[in-house]
Order: structure tokens, then C-alpha cells, then sequence
């Protein structure tokens, strides 16, 4: 059942007045003008998103809120307009990005309380806010990928939002044109649907009609396969460099340079998930091309693991947590692979909450350490940061999958369904990673709060506890990374998956192939989990030096692991140098300077001859002028003479 | 009275004229030169006369009288111009006077 | 007018003319371009252009001549001495001029030059008859070239008219 519901048009509205007051009056309105509208907007935001949610929990299931903003395109048969959708699925979404959003406005206002560029930030923030709504509330594929692009857009620019650094500006770059890269494969999977969609007479890219056309896509063939597959794989590439999966993921760890609370909205709790949340709303494509799902849960399993084995050496904090983004994201696709779509946007929330909320209390400790983000000089700052502390802790809880926390009900869900539909293999490097997640992320605090004191002797005299308006949000996303797991409980427990049967009329529901005892899964990945802690916990409070002398015995390995495999090196090697050679020599010395520029020098120089011998004519003697002259008058009378003779 | 046939007169008119050009082209001396043009104007001054007589029309006399009179005008401003160059360069020869090339 | 007459004066102004053109003395070239004026007006006045004959007498070759003459005296202009260069443009000019007059001459062997000899009215080519035109015909003519005239006068005075002398400076000040 379909509500027309143009109020949904506000929860793009508002953060569109705030880009545009920041954006014009900001500079001059000051700082407490901006403090007011860039979270101001996003609270406003939050609250309509809640009561759009409210309807989609009324309603009977299925239900959707709809409002068409304006007819878009219309060349030939094919349709688009401009238009929202608010439903289970949406619906979550929106929340998400809404009150996740709004608590890092929150926090920004504190964290970038000294920078110049104060109205500068909220104005990209607010933006990006706007690219991710779009994003997650369009009905067709066209307006999704203007959300995508905004957001790549908005990345881009607050990564690289100190940009008199060179290496910042560089970072930004990189991000950018990565993404890029994947949003060809984003566009050329559209183009792919449109054209299979054409062969059955229908002409647009909305959701509804992918869906009523699903089986006509996959029984369409190209390329020695259907169209849906073909389709399905292009877009994952766009969902690759979205979302930071194997072979695009490069530009996530680089991305740190921005502003932590950036980092916190941006490279964890939204953005990174676009991809994770597009393949969602594509369910019924993807589960017709069988062979794009596996290389989804395939890649999604190896950037799991290949990502925390290289936060295990780590000594940069926010590193630390990138990778793990890239590892949890690794989690998410999985799950979508595993064609569990709903455990997927379960962690997908769940990760929102913890992940946000670690990076928000990194950013507490590197505030109060004044810019420190090197582990090594850091250490038992639990007495001095016990807001912070404690914040970080219930999330490290949470992302290691320590029940009652949020993270153990989604991770378990996801492992579940991993094993469930029959990928063995993959749920075994899920398994694997859990353990090693757990061990890094422990490591990151006890080396941050625990054990003796590492900290510079002038930092340590100004180390203070963040303000409030930093340390709300870390409150409140501490609550939710306790309880927000609750909504999808194992079955047969109190309310059971009520997460899963929300979403089940949009995204399916979870077929198994293979019957699993989920109890015993949930018990192998826990002990796992807690094996890892066990470890860093030796590693890092009972014996101190052994980390030190396991780097020195496994020097190879260490070094291969603290070089992030070397990927980077070889990226550069292989693509960016000959890239850049390419443009530098035949596209720029070639092309430009010597054929364009060469023409248009070319002509300059033709005039410029000819003026030069055509000068002399100007003798600035009178009596060659008059010479000149008289030959026309002979022209002329001859002229005459040749008319009356005729 | 015979008359004269109209071409004879125009005819010596056109000489004249071709005179005075060439007077302007191949003189040096810039005061010749503005003789032969007072020497066009008056061949072209003939050319009228001989028009008005025939067509028994009084229009081209008093053409005639204008003509004189700026002529007068024109040798009396020319003259000046003459003498200011001649006080600035000490020259009156034309190959002297190439200011306005390039 | 008699054709004997004619043909005297238009050989005379012709001789004249080219020794306007080719004498080396200025003086010459103007004692030359009297003469050849003086024949014109006596042609004119055997084309019944009475007033205009003498006026050319009086005016041309009695007024502005003259100007030229005192011209060459105040700039005392020697006779030229030795060729003057240019040798190219004299023989390209000269060409051209001749080509010049046989066009003309072409152009006016056509038979569309005969008109009709119309017969004058009373009084033709004289002073009265000439004053009524200007007068009345031509006026705004007439009162533009007296305009003209005051123009020329002024135009002539003050480019004739030695400039201002400048005063000794002081020594050690600024000039």
C-alpha cells in the first residue's frame, strides 16, 4: 500500500537551508550562527525521518511513502522523474544517516571549535547529509546516482578539507578518482539494465520496475550470460570503490587525513555502506544471477580478512579503525552475498552505531592529546578520558561480538548465513576474522588507555576531557551500540529477528540450503572472538615485550603486514606511473603543446609575417600614394570606357 | 561663330589634367607639386566652362567661382602648412618627409 | 571663337603646363603656371564666361600666384640641382599618365559627347546674371564659402605664426 507523502520532501529540505546558509551567510553570521543550523538542520531532519518511520511501522507490511518531487527526463520512451520512497528499507536508511548524522554535527561543532574554516566544514557536511539522503530515498537508479555522486563528491572535498597540505589534497584526489573507476562500472551496469529492460518494452530505471521485470532481465543473454549478472557484477564494481572492497579499497586508509568526524560520518557509518545498502535494494536482480552473488560474498570474505590482518600491526589509531571499516564492510557483503540481504543492513546499522562511535572517541583522545595519533604515545589515559574510556570500551565490546552488544547479534547473523548457503570456505575466514578483529581492536585500547604512560610530557599537562557537546554524541552512541542489536535477536528468543521481518517485504526472506545448528555456529565464532582478546590481552597489559620481539623474530612478515602487503606500491607501479606517463607525454606534449598548441601559435605567426611584409606598402611617402591612387582612377575610367563602348 | 567642337575643348582639358598628375607624381619639390595640382584645377575649371557655354546654363560658371574661391582657400592654408614644415625641417623636398611610415 | 584662336592658346597652355612640370626653378615652374592660367582665362572669355575669365586673371593668376611667389621667396628656394631620385616612380608615373590622358581621350571620342548647342540667354556670362545666381540659387553656397574664407584666414594665421619665444629660466631653479 502506496501513501502519498510529500512531507518526505523536508528531510532533504532542511539540509539543503543549511548548506545554503552556511554556504553564502555563514562566514559572517560566526560561529555560533553555523553551531545553530549545520546540526539544527539535521535534527529537523531526524525528526521528520521519525515520523516517516512511525507510518512504515504502522502501516501493514509492504507499505511504502511515495512523493514525486518533478518529472525528470523524458527522451523517447524512457522516463525518469525525481522521486522519493520511503520504505522498510529506506526507512532504516534514513534513520540511520539522520540521527547518526545529526550526533556528528553535534560533535563537529566541539571538535572543529578552533579551525578558521568553521562555516566551510558544515557547509560540505550538510552537503554531503543532502548526497547521502538523495542517495538512500530515490525510487529510480538515475536520482541514486546523484546521491552517489554527491557523496563521492563531499568526500572528496572533506578529505582533503585542509588542502594547503599537499599530501591531504593528494589523499582527496586519490579517493576520488578510485571511486571514480567504480562509478564507471556503476554507469555501465545502469546502462546494461536499461538496455535489457528495453527488450521487453519497458523504459525507465525505477525500483518497481526492475522489480516486475526481474525474471525478464535474467533471462535476457549477453555476453554469454544473462543480463542480470552481467549487470550485477558491473554495479558491484560501483559498490567496490563505494564501499572500499577489494581491488578498490585503496583510497580508504589514505582518507584519514580529513577531520576525525568525517571520518567517523563519512568512511563509516554512510557512505562506506552505500554499495552494501544499493545491492540491498537490488535483491531481486541479484538473487536471479547466482554467480555475481558469489563473487560478492567471495570478495566481501577476502577483504574481511586481508583488512585485519593489516590493522594487526598498525600504529596509527584511525588507520587502525579504517582498515577495520574496510574488514566490517567485508562482514556486509558477505551477507548480501550470502543473499541475506537483512543481515546485511543489520550490521550495516549495527556498524554504524560502534563504528561511528569509535571514531568519535579517537577523535576525543587525539583532541585532547592536541593532534597525537601515533599509539606509541599514547597509554593509560583511562583515568584522564573517562568518558571517552568508557564510551570506547562499550564499542570495542560491541565490535567484537561480546553478547548482550549490539555487534554480536549482526555478526552472528551474518556468519549464520554465510554457513547456511553452503559456503563453507567463506564462513571459515569470517570465523577467522572475528578473531583477529577482536584481537586488533583490544590492542588499539589497551594501548590507548592501559598500561604506562607514553604520552608527550607537554601534552600530558593539557590532556582534558572532551566538551559536551563532543561528549553527548559519544553517550548516546554508546547506548545505541548497546541496544540497538536487540531488535534482531536470535530466533526463538523473546521477539525473535523482528529486525528481518521488518525488512523482509522489501529485501526477502533468508532461504538457508544448508540446515546449520546455530547455536554451535554462535559458540565457534564467540570463543573465537574471545581467544582474540585473550591474546591482546597478553600481548599488551601481562607481557609488554612480546610484541616487540614477535615484530623482530617475524620481521618479514611484520614488515609485509605494516606495508599494507605492499598494495599500494604495486597500484602505483603498474597503473599510476604509466597512467602519467601517458597523459604527461602523448597527451600533453603531444597533443597540446605540439599539435593545438602549434596550430594556434601557427596562425598567430602566419599574421604576423604577413603583416610584415605587407607594412612596406606604408612608405609615408606622399607621391606613392599618389601613384597608388592614380592607377585606380585608370581602373576606374576604364571601366567607364568599357560601358559606353557596350 | 564657328564652335569649337566640344570634344577639342574637354579633350584639352583631360591633358591638362594628366599634366598636373603627373607634375604630382614625379616633382620632389613639394611647392611644384601643389602648382600641379592648382594646374588640375584649373583644366577641370575649362572642362566647366566649355560644359556651361554649351548647354547654355550659367550653373556651371558659378561652379567656376566656387572652385576659385576654395582654390584660394586651399593654396593660402597649403602655403602655411608648407612654411611650418619648412621652419621645423629646413627642407621642402618630399623624400624628406616620410613621417607616416612604418 | 575662331579655331586659329583656339588652337594658339591651347598650345600655349599645353608648353606651359609642361614647363610647370619639368623646369628645375621653382620661379620658373610658377612664371610658367601664370601663363598657362592667363591662356585658360582667355579662353574662358571667348566662351562668353566674361566674369570668370577676368576673375581668374585677377584672382588665380594675380592673388594667389603671387602667394606663391612670395612662398618661394621667403623660403629661398634654390633651383634644383642634379637628379632628385625616385627614378622609378618618375618613369612608372610618367607611364601611367599617359596611360591616363589616352583614356581619357578614349572616353571622350564616343558619340554620346554631341549635344546640341542650345543657344544662351540674354546677358549669358555676365555680371549681373552671375550675381542674381549666387544670390539667389546658390546663397547657402555662397554664405558656406565665405565661412570658408574666414576659416582659411584664421587656419593659415595661426599655422604661419612663429610660436611663442621661451623666457631665459633663472639659474638653479626649475625650468
Amino acid at each position: 500500500m502506496t501513501v502519498d507523502f510529500p512531507a518526505l520532501t523536508l528531510i532533504l529540505v532542511f539540509p539543503a537551508l543549511g548548506v545554503l546558509f552556511n554556504l553564502f551567510v555563514g562566514y559572517r553570521a560566526g560561529r555560533g550562527a553555523v553551531s545553530f543550523v549545520g546540526p539544527g538542520v539535521m535534527f529537523a531532519a531526524f525528526a521528520v525521518a521519525s515520523v516517516a518511520f512511525y507510518q512504515i511501522l504502522v502501516m501493514a507490511p509492504g507499505g511504502a511513502l511515495t512523493y514525486t518531487i518533478w518529472g525528470w527526463i523524458e527522451a523517447g520512451k524512457f522516463q525518469t522523474s525525481i522521486g522519493l520512497r520511503v520504505d522498510a528499507l529506506s526507512a532504516v536508511m534514513v534513520m540511520i544517516v539522520t540521527g547518526v548524522g545529526a550526533l556528528i554535527h553535534l560533535y563537529s561543532v566541539g571538535y572543529m571549535a578552533h579551525d578558521e574554516d568553521f562555516a566551510r566544514y558544515f557547509t560540505y557536511l550538510n552537503l554531503f547529509a543532502l548526497s547521502m539522503l538523495i542517495l538512500v530515498l530515490a525510487d529510480n537508479m538515475l536520482l541514486m546516482f546523484v546521491g552517489w555522486e554527491g557523496v563521492g563528491l563531499c568526500s572528496y572535498l572533506l578529505i582533503a578539507f585542509w588542502y594547503t597540505n599537499p599530501e591531504f589534497a593528494y589523499n582527496g584526489r586519490k579517493a576520488f578518482i578510485v571511486t571514480r573507476i567504480g562509478d564507471a562500472g556503476f554507469l555501465l551496469g545502469m546502462f546494461t539494465l536499461v538496455w535489457a529492460l528495453s527488450q521487453h518494452g519497458a523504459w525507465s530505471l525505477d525500483f518497481l520496475t526492475l522489480k516486475t521485470h526481474a525474471s525478464d532481465i535474467a533471462a535476457c543473454t549477453l555476453l554469454g550470460t544473462t543480463a542480470a549478472t552481467v549487470a550485477g557484477l558491473l554495479l558491484f564494481l560501483g559498490a567496490t570503490g563505494k564501499s572500499a572492497q577489494l581491488p578498490l579499497y585503496v583510497w580508504l586508509p589514505d582518507a584519514m587525513v580529513g577531520p576525525t568526524p568525517v571520518s567517523a560520518l563519512i568512511h563509516a557509518a554512510t557512505m562506506v555502506t552505500a554499495g552494501v545498502y544499493m545491492i540491498a535494494r537490488l535483491n531481486f536482480l541479484f538473487v536471479l544471477a547466482p554467480a555475481a552473488l558469489m563473487v560478492v560474498a567471495t570478495i566481501g570474505a577476502l577483504t574481511a580478512i586481508f583488512a585485519a590482518t593489516i590493522a594487526l600491526v598498525q600504529p596509527d589509531i584511525k588507520k587502525v579503525l579504517a582498515y577495520s571499516t574496510i574488514s566490517q564492510l567485508g562482514y556486509m557483503f558477505l551477507a548480501v552475498g550470502s543473499a541475506s540481504f537483512a543481515a546485511g543492513i543489520f550490521h550495516l546499522m549495527t556498524h554504524a552505531f560502534f563504528k561511528g562511535l569509535l571514531f568519535l572517541c579517537a577523535g576525543s583522545v587525539i583532541h585532547a592529546l592536541e593532534g597525537e595519533q601515533d599509539m606509541n604515545k599514547m597509554g593509560a589515559l583511562r583515568t584522564k578520558l573517562p568518558i571517552t574510556f568508557w564510551t570506547m570500551l562499550v564499542a570495542t565490546l560491541a565490535i567484537s561480538a561480546v553478547p548482550p552488544f549490539s555487534g554480536y547479534f549482526s555478526k552472528d547473523l551474518i556468519l549464520e548465513a554465510a554457513y547456511e548457503s553452503g559456503h563453507t570456505g567463506l564462513w571459515i575466514l569470517g570465523v577467522l576474522t572475528a578473531g583477529l578483529t577482536s584481537f586488533y581492536m583490544f590492542r588499539l585500547i589497551f594501548m590507548t588507555f592501559f598500561g604506562d604512560s607514553r604520552v608527550d610530557h607537554e601534552k600530558e599537562a593539557h590532556l582534558h576531557e572532551s566538551p559536551p557537546s563532543m561528549a553527548i554524541p559519544l553517550i548516546a552512541l554508546a547506548f545505541l551500540a548497546t541496544v540497538g542489536g536487540w531488535v534482531g535477536l536470535p530466533e526463538g528468543l523473546a521477539w525473535g529477528d523482528a529486525f528481518a521481518r521488518f525488512l523482509a517485504p522489501v529485501v526477502g526472506d533468508f532461504k538457508p540450503v544448508v540446515v546449520g545448528n546455530p547455536a554451535m555456529l554462535s559458540l565457534v565464532a564467540t570463543s573465537l572472538g574471545g581467544i582474540g582478546i585473550i591474546v591482546a590481552y597478553l600481548c599488551y597489559i601481562r607481557l609488554p615485550g612480546l610484541p616487540v620481539i614477535l615484530a623482530w623474530r617475524l620481521k618479514g612478515a611484520h614488515q609485509f603486514l605494516l606495508h599494507k602487503w605492499y598494495i599500494d606500491e604495486l597500484y602505483n607501479f603498474f597503473v599510476t606511473r604509466p597512467l602519467f606517463w601517458f597523459s604527461n607525454t602523448i597527451l600533453d606534449r603531444g597533443i597540446d603543446h605540439f599539435a593545438i598548441d602549434g596550430a594556434v601559435n601557427g596562425a598567430g605567426l602566419t599574421v604576423e609575417t604577413t603583416g610584415e611584409a605587407v607594412r612596406r606598402v606604408e612608405s609615408g611617402n606622399v607621391q606613392h600614394y599618389a601613384f597608388v591612387y592614380l592607377l585606380g582612377v585608370l581602373g576606374v575610367v576604364a571601366y567607364y570606357i568599357y560601358l559606353v563602348v557596350h | 561663330m564657328t564652335f569649337i567642337p566640344l570634344t577639342w575643348l574637354l579633350g584639352l582639358s583631360a591633358a591638362l589634367f594628366a599634366i598636373g598628375v603627373a607634375g604630382v607624381i614625379v616633382r620632389r619639390n613639394i611647392l611644384v607639386m601643389f602648382m600641379s595640382i592648382e594646374l588640375m584645377l584649373n583644366a577641370v575649371n575649362l572642362a566647366f566652362i566649355a560644359l556651361a557655354h554649351r548647354l547654355g546654363s550659367m550653373d556651371g560658371q558659378v561652379i567656376v567661382f566656387f572652385v576659385m574661391t576654395v582654390a584660394a582657400a586651399e593654396a593660402a592654408v597649403g602655403l602655411g602648412i608648407i612654411i611650418s614644415i619648412f621652419r621645423n625641417r629646413e627642407t621642402v623636398h618630399a623624400d624628406d618627409l616620410t613621417l607616416l611610415r612604418w | 571663337m575662331a579655331i586659329w584662336l583656339f588652337v594658339f592658346l591651347a598650345v600655349i597652355s599645353i608648353v606651359s603646363a609642361l614647363g610647370v612640370v619639368i623646369q628645375r626653378n621653382p620661379v620658373h615652374c610658377l612664371l610658367a603656371l601664370v601663363l598657362t592660367l592667363l591662356a585658360l582665362a582667355v579662353m574662358f572669355i571667348a566662351l562668353d564666361a566674361t566674369v570668370v575669365g577676368f576673375l581668374q586673371i585677377i584672382v588665380y593668376a594675380g592673388a594667389i600666384m603671387v602667394l606663391f611667389l612670395f612662398v618661394i621667396w621667403l623660403l629661398n628656394l634654390q633651383a634644383e640641382t642634379g637628379p632628385t631620385g625616385g627614378l622609378a616612380l618618375k618613369f612608372f608615373g610618367t607611364i601611367a599618365t599617359a596611360a591616363l590622358v589616352a583614356e581619357l581621350w578614349m572616353f571622350l571620342l564616343r558619340p554620346h559627347l554631341k549635344i546640341k548647342y542650345v543657344g544662351e540667354a540674354a546677358g549669358y556670362g555676365s555680371l549681373s546674371v552671375l550675381a542674381q545666381k549666387l544670390f539667389t540659387d546658390y546663397l547657402v553656397a555662397f554664405e558656406a564659402t565665405s565661412i570658408l574664407l574666414l576659416a582659411a584666414i584664421v587656419g593659415a594665421v595661426a599655422l604661419a605664426r612663429r610660436p611663442p619665444t621661451q623666457r631665459e629660466s633663472a639659474p638653479g631653479s626649475l625650468s
